[in-house]
């Protein structure tokens, strides 16, 4: 799938501004006044900021107000309806944190829920696609929570759950990878199931010597070896770094910055990933994936 | 839920205007819907006898056609040097003055020095009857390059050709086989008829080295190795006669199988006998003596014999034995050099056999053949057969139609039901037609037209010092029976000055300084070559095109073309009419629209510049134009008294093919979808050329004056009165370093041999293709933005054999080479090609700046054309002369005759194929950045 | 309308022949041409004379077959929305703009609604959707429910602007929840498929096979001759005897 910077800013940045408002939401830490304010200013720059990133991504942004209407049956009209609801929850816990200094329990509990569920529905858009083999797969929501949880731990200040949730993410993300690289062969589309025909099939020719929107958005190709290269990237900087930092120097502000930001750059690197690898059937009608069916 | 309210009823545009589509020489019939005067949606004429509502994916695309950026606007005189795409936009009479600057002097003096030579035209009984006014020898069309084997080893052999001329009985085959066709003209039947066979179960079998397109389709494919089709076919020809699968009532009763051929030493030797009147002579059978063919009571004897003194005259059917019942002939000869394993020639053999005799239709039908014989039935033996430049456009493919041919007739599948039918004004044997002129008189008319048949030494078209009469040495001792002329080579020998120079060069319709000449640099460079004064070689050249394309850019003078919705045009039973074999039928453009800008018909254009020339038939006797334009002259002109350009409502209105012309004729083509039909009767529908039926509708229809029956004749004596010169004989003699080769290749009985062994020496190798997307047309389908995104680029297909030993992978690049030059292309890996074959699409590579295209067009930096790769003459042997590329016979262009080698290479650095033959200004700007084409 | 109807009363639908389909292209153009003209925007180009990039609602992929024995094959693959039953594009979309159609099955997409998020695009595993670049909006295959139903074209016009352009026949459009209809029947005689049925998609389209090929001296094209041979017994081997078969052979006649 194409890597759109819009979508992996989104995604990233609101998985970790939600987290942070878990953290929040659940009292940890429970600060007041202005430390409470830039709190909650970094989690909705972030939660917020995320989302609007997500609408550059939208071709016909007049219409997003009505993505609220199938949340029956469409996990993004239902990220939609999470996220606002988060969104305003939280609002309410923290305006009186803000302006009183009174911290209202079962709302921080409820918004930390609705965050939680907001990342988690933002995971099911991409977990419900059969058509991506590599994200249709349990792991998908795990690593999307364990992501949130762990960019909001790190942002939160909590470095004890900070250090587990990192390691968890660490241990959910090589879990994607090693599985997803199966997942295609397992889905068990081919070049053949994809045409019915009988015998070795190829490509030939595609239908238009040019790009188009499915080749360009879906047939997105990337190699192997620069795969391999930012993975390591991508691990070295969510989790080993940060991990480093976390555990063997004493926490400061400083340290704990680069933590963060080394966090965010690895996750972001590993949503770009997360897109560039992910292998659409479609890609079937265009002669891409062999090496995959193999694998 | 409700679902959204949508309108299920819109109207595509508030008219529907039914014309002629243009995109190829198919001429479908199209329903233009029209949306406050402008184009909304093009979809075929359900009730048009081409196509029947369908359309392909040019004619559906039409509008993109008709709105492309790269429309010339207006007349142009070039400002910039040749090339160079640098212009001036000027007014018609500025045009025309200029025009008539160059022509009226060359007129008065020698005409011959105007070669007017037009490319894909649909008028050519109009321009040739211009350029035999104007008094130039120098005219033909693009047939010569295009297919003239195909058309020639038809008409010589049967009096009719595949082409757009004939076509399977589609309602009644059971075996239908396709040699060498990617697309052809008739493109939209053939698609219809391979659908509706294979509705039928009945079998399609592709001959062909690629397997794309029918042949993808091909219930089984022969992926024959290039330029050996004659031999395979023979080698059918061989089984079926030994095996005793021919059709011998057929062969005695309607070919000259049966014709005595002359024994007697000397100048007559194997040329058919013939009485004092000139008719074939055959051995009758019951009465034991020989008789004229067609007398009533004749009973032909295939293997008779008349002891005549001290010879023995025997029948051509005899020869015929003699020759292909060789071991030379066996399937396992030949498997070798065809690339088709012997089982699977002789199976292609026996499952002819099996259908054609097993599975013979008869149909209840009474007719009369020309000996006065009555029937009460047709039989049909249902093999069908089409082919087209996969033969022909190899050197020995003349030949090899006519072997195609000579096995059509053997199991009497010619003109019978479930085999290959005539479309009129075919079946017209090489007699009826005419002869080539070129008596050129300054000031005056040619005495007749241009092209024809030859029958032998007499009927060149040469000077009284021998040399050719021609720019294009058509009709010579090189290519005697060049019957289209021979366009490819007019810009080389003005070039040269060989066999004379010329003053202009008048060309219409055809991208010369691009895919439709071999050598393309070598041409680009002739076009624009100066001489030791600095003037162009080729003083003036002008042009007529409708688009900026790259022949545009070397021409001095434009006259920009409407589109073919905007003007008249007659698709006519003069020359390539739109004919079914069950109907006559004609056609018409009309403007459908109005053009919003200066350009002319190209026809009506010839019509003002005739007048002003003042070219006889141009003008009335005062001197004033004779016509307005070209719809007048669709109207008005008669070619003989009653006979005009279109068929359709003459006279009154209420007659067919001949009348008087009729003012209203147009209209009544316009309220009749833009067409006209006359279905033959249903007992004249086969066996037409013996069928005393049709030949009596076909002088009705003023296709003929008197009934012209005749019989196919597989032994061709204007082959056989070349190869008596050759041998000596007669007063009109062949250069001497001709003479083996002329009695080598003319054989009147179909022969093969390899054509490209010269261009195979120094281990070129691999034979190197093109086939024709059916989604372009040439080069011109590149400015249709819905078009070129299928065809945008063209990668070199090769084979498995070749991919595996050079290690391709995909995304690699090749350097080709042939002995004329080198080009660096990408490559892709194809299996299902023959093992020693490469190819491409044609046309797709565009000249950077052309066709109002941006710089990074796709094919500008990723296609190329092949044409860099062949030259008009061959490799030199090291006998010192440089040989033609081209068909001994006939001078066609033998295209896939190229031979190359091919190397794996690094992607150019920057990315683009190579050669780059620089930059051209647009005249006409470029296209916009976004296209959302709503007629509102 | 993001929930699927429990059932359609029609399954309209096209079926498209692998066998005949020669890969001309004339049905994508004709698609271009009435879906530019007719329902929603206009299919957009963009950079239509430099690299090109436009929108197509029914494309045609080229695909080569390697047997396991005899020849490559080559084959011609027409694409276009398969209309499915358990359509995923309509399910995932958000704000309703995908639906399918109660009365016919078809599925559209409500251009003034859709938001242009692509969601559909990524759900559809045939690369059916494409949005279009210069609307915003999603785009697919109508089935020319603009056509079918017009009362403005004549009757036999009221079928999609492909099928009645398609010169090889093959594709058929008709009603595929009725086992009656022509292309029911085209679909048992000939064993259509569906594409990716492990997509669990159930498509409307159905896709027709080709046939065995190369079944003439098949499949190795070697040894012995098959049951052709006796078409080709020899009436003599020398020319000599040929003529001699010739003249018992004209007497008869
Ligand atoms: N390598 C290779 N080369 C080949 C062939 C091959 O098989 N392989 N095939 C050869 C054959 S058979 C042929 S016929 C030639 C074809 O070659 P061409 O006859 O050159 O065909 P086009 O490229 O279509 O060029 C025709 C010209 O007509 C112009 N034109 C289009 N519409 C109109 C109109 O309405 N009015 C006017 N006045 N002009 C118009 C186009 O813009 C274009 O410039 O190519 C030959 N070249
Ligand atoms: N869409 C479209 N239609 C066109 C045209 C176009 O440009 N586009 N051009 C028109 C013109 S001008 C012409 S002349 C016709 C030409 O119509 P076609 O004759 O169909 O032309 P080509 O595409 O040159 O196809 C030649 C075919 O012969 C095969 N071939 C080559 N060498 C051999 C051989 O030795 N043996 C056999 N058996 N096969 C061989 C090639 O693989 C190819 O499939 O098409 C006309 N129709
Ligand atoms: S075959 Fe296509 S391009 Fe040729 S006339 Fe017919 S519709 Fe037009
Ligand atoms: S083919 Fe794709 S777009 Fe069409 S209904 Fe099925 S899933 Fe939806
Ligand atoms: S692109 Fe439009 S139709 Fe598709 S899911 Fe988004 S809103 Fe729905
Ligand atoms: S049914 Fe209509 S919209 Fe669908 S592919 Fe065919 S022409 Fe295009
Ligand atoms: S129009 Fe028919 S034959 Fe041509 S590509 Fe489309 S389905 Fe195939
Ligand atoms: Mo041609």
């Amino acid at each position: 799938m194409h890597p759109a910077p819009s979508v992996i800013l989104f995604s990233t940045l609101s998985g970790a501004g939600f987290g942070l408002l878990v953290f929040l939401g659940l009292g940890l830490p429970a600060p007041t006044s202005w430390v409470a304010f830039t709190f909650f200013a970094i989690a909705y720059t972030f939660a917020a900021g995320g989302l609007l990133a997500a609408t550059f991504h939208l071709q016909n942004p007049k219409n997003a107000w009505k993505s609220y209407r199938e949340w029956r049956s469409s996990w993004l009209s239902r990220e939609a309806w999470a996220a606002v609801a988060a969104l305003l929850v939280m609002a309410f816990y923290a305006a009186p944190l803000v302006l009183a200094g009174t911290r209202v329990a079962p709302l921080g509990w409820l918004g930390a829920l609705l965050s939680l569920a907001t990342v988690f529905t933002t995971s099911m858009i991409y977990a419900q696609l059969k058509t991506v083999p590599r994200w249709n797969q349990p792991a998908t929501p795990a690593l999307f929570l364990s992501a949130s949880l762990a960019g909001g731990a790190l942002l939160s200040g909590n470095v004890g759950a900070a250090t587990a949730l990192i390691a968890l993410l660490g241990a959910i993300t090589l879990f994607h990878w090693w599985k997803g690289d199966r997942r295609f062969g397992e889905a068990g589309s081919t070049a053949e199931t994809a045409t019915r025909l009988r015998g070795k099939v190829s490509l030939w020719e595609r239908p238009h010597t040019g790009e188009n929107y499915l080749t360009r958005e879906m047939v997105f190709v990337i190699a192997r070896k620069h795969a391999v290269k930012l993975r390591i990237i991508a691990f070295a900087l969510m989790v080993a770094l940060p991990l480093v930092l976390l555990l063997a120097l004493p926490v400061k502000h400083m340290v704990a910055a680069i933590a963060v930001l080394s966090h965010l750059v690895g996750v972001g690197v590993q949503r770009w990933l997360f897109f560039a690898e992910a292998e659409h059937v479609v890609g079937l009608y265009y002669g891409a994936h062999r090496a995959n069916i193999a694998a | 839920m409700t679902q959204p309210e949508i309108d299920l009823h819109p109207r595509p545009g508030d008219a529907i205007r039914k014309t002629t589509c243009y995109m190829c020489a198919c001429r479908c019939g199209i329903d233009v819907h029209v949306k406050n005067g402008k184009v909304a949606y093009i979809e075929g004429n359900r009730d048009h006898p081409v196509n029947q509502g369908v359309l392909c994916a040019k004619g559906s695309a039409g509008i993109m056609q008709h709105n492309a950026p790269s429309r010339l606007r207006a007349p142009m005189k070039r400002v910039g040097p040749r090339g160079s795409g640098e212009f001036e936009e000027i007014s018609w009479d500025e045009a025309y003055d200029i025009a008539a600057s160059w022509l009226t002097p060359i007129r008065e003096t020698d005409p011959s020095k105007l070669a007017f030579f037009t490319g894909r035209d649909q008028s050519q009984s109009f321009t040739s009857w211009w350029a035999q006014a104007f008094g130039t020898p120098n005219y033909a069309a693009h047939g010569g390059f295009c297919s003239v084997n195909m058309a020639a080893g038809g008409i010589y052999t049967m009096g009719g050709a595949f082409w757009e001329f004939g076509q399977p009985d589609w309602d009644r085959t059971k075996l239908f086989i396709l040699f060498g066709v990617a697309e052809d003209h008739d493109s939209n039947p053939i698609k219809m008829g391979i659908g509706k066979i294979k509705a039928n179960g009945a079998r399609v079998v592709g001959v062909n080295p690629i397997r794309s397109g029918y042949n993808a389709v091909a219930d089984d494919w022969f992926g024959i190795t290039p330029g050996t089709d004659g031999l395979l076919i023979l080698s059918l020809v061989h089984c079926l006669m030994k095996a005793g699968k021919i059709d011998l009532e057929y062969l005695r009763d309607f070919t000259d199988a049966p014709v005595l051929i002359d024994a007697r030493e000397g100048p007559g030797q194997g040329l058919p006998l013939k009485d004092d009147d000139g008719h074939a002579l055959v051995w009758c059978r019951r009465e034991q003596r020989p008789r004229c063919f067609d007398a009533e009571d004749v009973d032909p004897d295939l293997n008779g014999a008349w002891l005549d003194g001290d010879v023995t005259h025997r029948t051509v059917f005899h020869a015929m034995a003699q020759k292909y019942l060789d071991p030379a002939y066996a399937p396992e000869t030949v498997a070798e050099a065809t690339g088709i394993p012997a089982p699977r020639i002789r199976a292609l053999a026996a499952e002819i056999a099996r259908v054609a005799f097993d599975e013979e239709i008869v149909l209840d039908r009474e007719w009369t053949d020309f000996r006065g014989r009555k029937h009460t039935t047709m039989k049909g033996r249902p093999v069908s057969f089409h082919a087209m430049r996969g033969i022909s456009a190899h050197a020995n493919g003349f030949q090899t139609c006519r072997a195609l041919h000579m096995l059509q007739i053997l199991i009497g599948s010619v003109e019978t039901p479930g085999g290959f039918r005539f479309k009129p004004p075919y079946p017209k044997p090489a007699t009826a037609h005419p002869k080539p002129h070129c008596k050129v008189t300054p000031g005056a008319p040619l005495d007749g037209p241009h092209l024809g048949f030859v029958h032998g030494p007499e009927d060149l078209a040469l000077k009284d010092d021998g040399s050719p009469a021609r720019i294009d040495k058509a009709f010579t001792w090189e290519n005697p029976m060049s019957a289209h002329g021979m366009m490819h080579m007019v810009i080389s020998n003005a070039h040269a000055g060989d066999p004379y120079k010329i003053d202009t060069l008048f060309l219409y319709m055809a991208n010369m300084a691009w895919n439709s000449s071999m050598n393309t640099s070598g041409t680009m460079k002739m076009l624009s070559d100066k001489d030791a004064n600095g003037d162009y070689v080729i003083p003036h050249i002008i042009y007529s095109d409708a688009y900026s394309s790259e022949m545009v850019a070397y021409a001095d003078l434009i006259l920009p073309d409407t589109t073919y919705l905007e003007r008249h045009d007659c698709i006519s039973l003069l020359d390539r009419p739109i004919c079914e074999a069950e109907a006559a039928a004609d056609a018409i453009r009309w403007p459908v629209v109005e053009p919003d800008r200066d350009v002319r018909g190209f026809q009506t254009a010839l019509i003002q510049l005739g007048a002003k020339l003042g070219l006889p038939g141009f003008v009335k006797d005062d001197g004033s134009a004779k016509f307005t334009d070209y719809a007048d002259y669709m109207v008005s002109h008669e070619r003989r008294p009653g006979v005009g350009p279109l068929m359709g409502w003459r006279g009154n209105g209420d007659e067919t093919g001949r009348g008087a012309p009729n003012p209203n004729q147009l209209d009544r083509y316009i309220e009749n979808g833009g067409f006209a039909i006359s279905h033959i009767p249903d007992e004249a529908q086969f066996y037409k050329p013996w069928n005393m039926g049709y030949q009596n509708w076909a002088v009705g229809l003023g296709l003929y004056d008197k009934p012209a029956p005749y019989i196919f004749t597989l032994w061709s004596e204007p082959l056989r009165k070349f190869q008596i010169a050759a041998e000596g004989h007669g007063p009109r003699q062949p250069p001497d370093h001709l003479r083996d080769r002329i009695k080598a290749t003319f054989d009147p009985l179909p022969i093969w041999w390899d054509a490209t062994e010269t261009h195979g020496q120094g281990g070129y190798d691999i034979t190197a293709l093109t086939q024709r997307p059916m989604a372009m047309y040439h080069s011109w389908g590149t400015q249709n933005a819905w078009l070129r995104q299928i065809h945008g680029e063209n990668p070199l297909y090769l084979p498995t054999e070749i991919w595996t030993e050079h290690l391709f992978e995909e995304g690699d690049w090749a350097q080709v080479t042939s002995p004329h030059g080198e080009i660096t292309v990408p490559v892709a890996h194809m299996p299902a090609l023959n093992a020693n074959t490469v190819w491409t699409w044609n046309a797709i590579g565009k000249r950077k700046g052309a066709w109002a295209l941006q710089d990074d067009a796709p094919e500008v930096t990723k296609g190329f054309l092949l044409n860099h790769l062949i030259h008009e003459l061959l490799p030199p042997k090291g006998d010192g002369l440089r040989w033609s590329n081209s068909d001994p016979i006939t001078g066609q262009a033998a295209w896939f005759d190229l031979k190359v080698k091919i190397r794996k290479t690094a992607a150019p650095a920057d990315g683009t194929t190579k050669p780059d033959l620089g930059h051209q200004t647009s005249p006409v700007g470029h296209g916009p950045a976004v296209l959302k084409w709503e007629v509102t | 309308m993001t929930s699927l109807p429990a059932s359609t009363d029609k399954k309209l639908g096209l079926v498209i022949d692998l066998d005949t389909c020669v890969g001309c292209h004339a049905c994508v153009t004709a698609c271009k041409g009435w879906n530019t003209q007719n329902y929603g925007a206009p299919l957009s180009d963009i950079d239509p004379y430099g690299a090109a990039e436009g929108t197509f609602l029914n494309r045609i992929h080229a695909f080569q077959v390697e047997p396991d024995q005899g020849l490559a094959q080559t084959i011609h693959f027409p694409k276009s929305c398969l209309h499915c039953d358990d359509a995923p594009c309509v399910t995932v979309c958000p704000t309703g703009a995908s639906y399918k159609r109660v009365e016919d099955g078809i599925v559209l997409v409500n251009e003034d609604a859709c938001m242009g998020c692509g969601l559909c695009a990524w759900a559809c595993p045939y690369g059916a959707r494409e949005i279009d670049q210069a609307a915003g909006v999603m785009k697919k295959c109508t089935l020319c429910v603009d056509r079918i139903y017009n009362e403005n074209l004549p009757e036999e016009d009221r079928e999609p602007a492909c099928v009645r352009t398609c010169p090889a026949g093959a594709r058929h459009f008709g009603d595929l929840a009725d086992p009656e209809s022509a292309v029911s029947r085209l679909v048992a005689t000939r064993d259509g498929v569906d594409l990716m049925p492990e997509q669990g998609t159930r498509p409307v389209n159905k896709y027709l096979p080709p046939r065995v090929k190369d079944s003439l001296q098949a499949p190795e094209m070697e040894g012995a001759e098959d049951i052709l041979a006796p078409f080709l017994a020899p009436v003599a081997e020398e020319p000599k005897g040929f003529l001699k078969w010739l003249d018992t052979a004209l007497e008869k006649l």
